[in-house]
C-alpha cells in the first residue's frame, strides 16, 4: 500500500515549450538524456499537418486543425528513436491515481492527458472544454502534485482532487486518465534517419492523402469555402467561422502561424545535423509561408473586429490561403526528395 | 517572423499567468525562441468566442429571471456546457436534465440532485437555489 502523504520529488527539469505535446515529449526525452529541442521533436514526430473538417464541430463551428491527432507526435518520435514507451487508460479515477503514485514511487516522471476547462493554473480566457492538453507529473509535496506543464514558464502544482478532475474531464475525446511514460531508451538510435523518416512522413501527409480535406489540398478547400461564407452564412456566422480558423492557427502552442515557424526551425537544425545546406533554403521558404499565414490572420482579425478596409475581405483572406497552399506545396515537393546523403 | 516583430499585444487574455513561446529568426537568420504576451488578431478571435458565450449566458439569465428557465440552464450555459456534457459530468440523464430546466420541476428538486449540479458547477447549493442573489457577481470569464 502506498503512503498517500509521503513526499516524493523526482529530479526533473522543466523547460517551457510552445506546444504541450512537443514539450512533454522533449522534456521526457531530456530526462533520459536524449537532448532534443522542441523543433526536433516536432519535426521527427511529424507534427505538421493541416485538415479542414466542416462536418466535425467544435463550439458548433467547423474544425480546422494544424496538427495530427493528440498523442501522435510522442508515438512517432519515440518509435523513430527506438524508445520504449508505456501507455495506459483507465475507467476508475482512483486506480489511475494509484498508478500515477506508484510511478512516482519508482522515480518515473509521467505524462498525462488532461482537459483544460478545470485546469486551475491556466489563464481563464483559454479554459474551454478542450481535452487534448498534456503535462508531466514529477512529484508530490505537501499533499499537492508537482506539475511540469510545458506551456507554463515555471512548474505548477495541482491538488489530488484537481488533478483527478482534469484527468477525467468529460466531453469530446475524454482523456480517461490516460498516462504515458518512457520505459527504456535505445543507446544507439540513429538521429539522422529519424529526421529523414519524419520529413518524408510530413510530405506524404501534406501532399498525398487522397481526400481533399487534408494537407495542401485541405488549405485550398478551406479557401474556396471561405469565399462563399459571407453569402452563405451571413456576416455574423461567417465571422465566427473565420474566428475559429484564427484561433486554431494561433492558439497557445503553435509557436506562431500554425506551427510553420517551429517547422522552419526544425529544418534549420536538421540542415546542420544532416550536413545538407539546401535545407536552410527550404527553412527560409517555410518561414515565408508562415509569414503569409500571419498576413491571413491579420486580415481575418480586422474582419472579426469589423474594422476591415475595402481590401480586407473574405475573398482577400481566402486568396492569401491559396497563396500559402502554393508556397507549401513547393516546399513539400522539394522536401519529399530528402535522403541521407 | 523576425525576432523584433514578435508581437507583445498584451490585452490581459493570458491573465498574467504566462507568456507564450514563439519561434522567430534573429539578425543572423537563426531561429530563436521569444516570449510573447499576445497578438492583436488572435486576441480578437479569442474575445469573439467569449462574446458569443457571454451573449448566450445573458439571454439565458434573462429567461431565468422571467421564470421561463431554471438556474440549471443558466449555469449550464455559463460553464459552456450542453445537455450531453452536463449529463456526463453530473451522471444525471439528459432527459431528466431537460426537465430540470423547467422552473416548476427545479423548485421541487431534492437536495441530493441539487448537490450534484452544485458540485459540477463548483458553486454552493444555496447559490443555485437563490438565483437572484447571485446576479451581481462578476462573470468568471472575460
Amino acid at each position: 500500500m502506498i503512503e498517500k502523504n509521503k513526499d516524493i520529488v523526482i529530479d526533473f527539469k522543466h523547460y517551457q515549450a510552445a506546444h504541450c505535446e512537443n514539450g512533454v515529449s522533449s522534456n521526457l526525452l531530456k530526462h533520459h538524456n536524449i537532448n532534443l529541442s522542441e523543433p526536433m521533436v516536432f519535426g521527427i514526430g511529424s507534427g505538421l499537418f493541416f485538415s479542414y473538417m466542416p462536418f466535425i464541430r467544435l463550439n458548433n463551428l467547423p474544425v480546422s486543425s494544424f496538427r495530427p491527432l493528440p498523442g501522435m507526435i510522442f508515438k512517432r518520435i519515440t518509435r523513430r528513436l527506438g524508445v520504449k514507451i508505456v501507455r495506459a487508460k483507465f475507467t476508475d479515477p482512483q486506480k489511475s491515481m494509484e498508478r500515477l503514485d506508484s510511478n512516482l514511487e519508482n522515480g518515473i516522471p509521467t505524462g498525462c492527458l488532461v482537459g483544460v476547462y478545470h485546469l486551475t493554473y491556466f489563464p481563464a480566457p483559454y479554459r474551454f472544454h478542450f481535452n487534448a492538453h498534456n503535462l508531466i507529473v514529477y512529484g508530490r509535496e505537501n499533499g499537492s502534485y508537482l506539475i511540469s506543464d510545458p506551456v507554463m514558464e515555471t512548474p505548477v502544482t495541482l491538488t489530488r482532487e484537481e488533478l483527478m478532475k482534469v484527468r477525467f474531464a468529460k466531453g469530446t475525446y475524454p482523456p480517461k486518465g490516460r498516462l504515458y511514460y518512457i520505459e527504456s531508451i535505445s543507446e544507439n538510435h540513429d538521429l539522422k534517419s529519424a529526421i529523414v523518416q519524419g520529413i518524408r512522413h510530413t510530405c506524404k501527409d501534406m501532399l498525398e492523402i487522397p481526400i481533399p480535406l487534408f494537407g495542401v489540398k485541405g488549405i485550398r478547400y478551406l479557401a474556396n469555402r471561405m469565399k462563399r461564407w459571407p453569402k452563405k452564412l451571413g456576416d455574423k456566422k461567417a465571422s465566427l467561422y473565420l474566428g475559429q480558423v484564427v484561433r486554431m492557427l494561433e492558439e497557445i502552442g503553435t509557436g506562431g502561424a500554425g506551427f510553420r515557424f517551429i517547422y522552419a526551425a526544425f529544418l534549420q537544425e536538421s540542415a546542420k545535423i544532416l550536413n545538407q545546406d539546401w535545407l536552410n533554403e527550404v527553412s527560409k521558404e517555410m518561414t515565408q509561408a508562415g509569414d503569409k499565414w500571419r498576413e491571413f490572420a491579420t486580415i481575418s482579425g480586422r474582419i472579426i473586429k469589423d474594422r476591415a478596409g475595402k481590401e480586407e475581405s473574405y475573398e482577400a483572406a481566402a486568396n492569401l490561403l491559396l497563396k500559402v497552399a502554393d508556397m507549401e506545396e513547393k516546399i513539400y515537393r522539394k522536401l519529399k526528395k530528402i535522403s541521407l546523403d | 517572423m523576425k525576432k523584433a516583430e514578435v508581437p507583445q499585444d498584451n490585452e490581459g487574455l493570458l491573465d498574467g499567468k504566462l507568456r507564450e513561446v514563439c519561434y522567430a529568426v534573429d539578425e543572423s537568420g537563426n531561429y530563436v525562441t521569444v516570449l510573447s504576451t499576445g497578438w492583436t488578431p488572435k486576441n480578437a478571435a479569442l474575445k469573439q468566442a467569449w462574446a458569443e458565450v457571454n451573449e448566450k449566458v445573458e439571454e439565458v439569465k434573462r429567461k431565468v429571471l422571467e421564470g421561463k428557465l431554471s438556474p440549471v440552464a443558466y449555469y449550464m450555459e455559463k460553464n459552456i456546457m450542453n445537455l450531453k456534457l452536463l449529463s456526463q459530468y453530473t451522471g444525471i440523464s439528459k432527459w431528466r436534465i431537460r426537465r430540470h430546466l423547467k422552473p416548476k420541476v427545479f423548485s421541487k428538486l431534492d437536495n441530493e440532485t441539487l448537490a450534484k449540479y452544485a458540485k459540477t458547477f463548483e458553486i454552493p447549493v444555496a447559490l443555485l437555489k437563490n438565483f437572484n442573489e447571485n446576479l451581481n457577481q462578476p462573470d468568471q470569464h472575460k
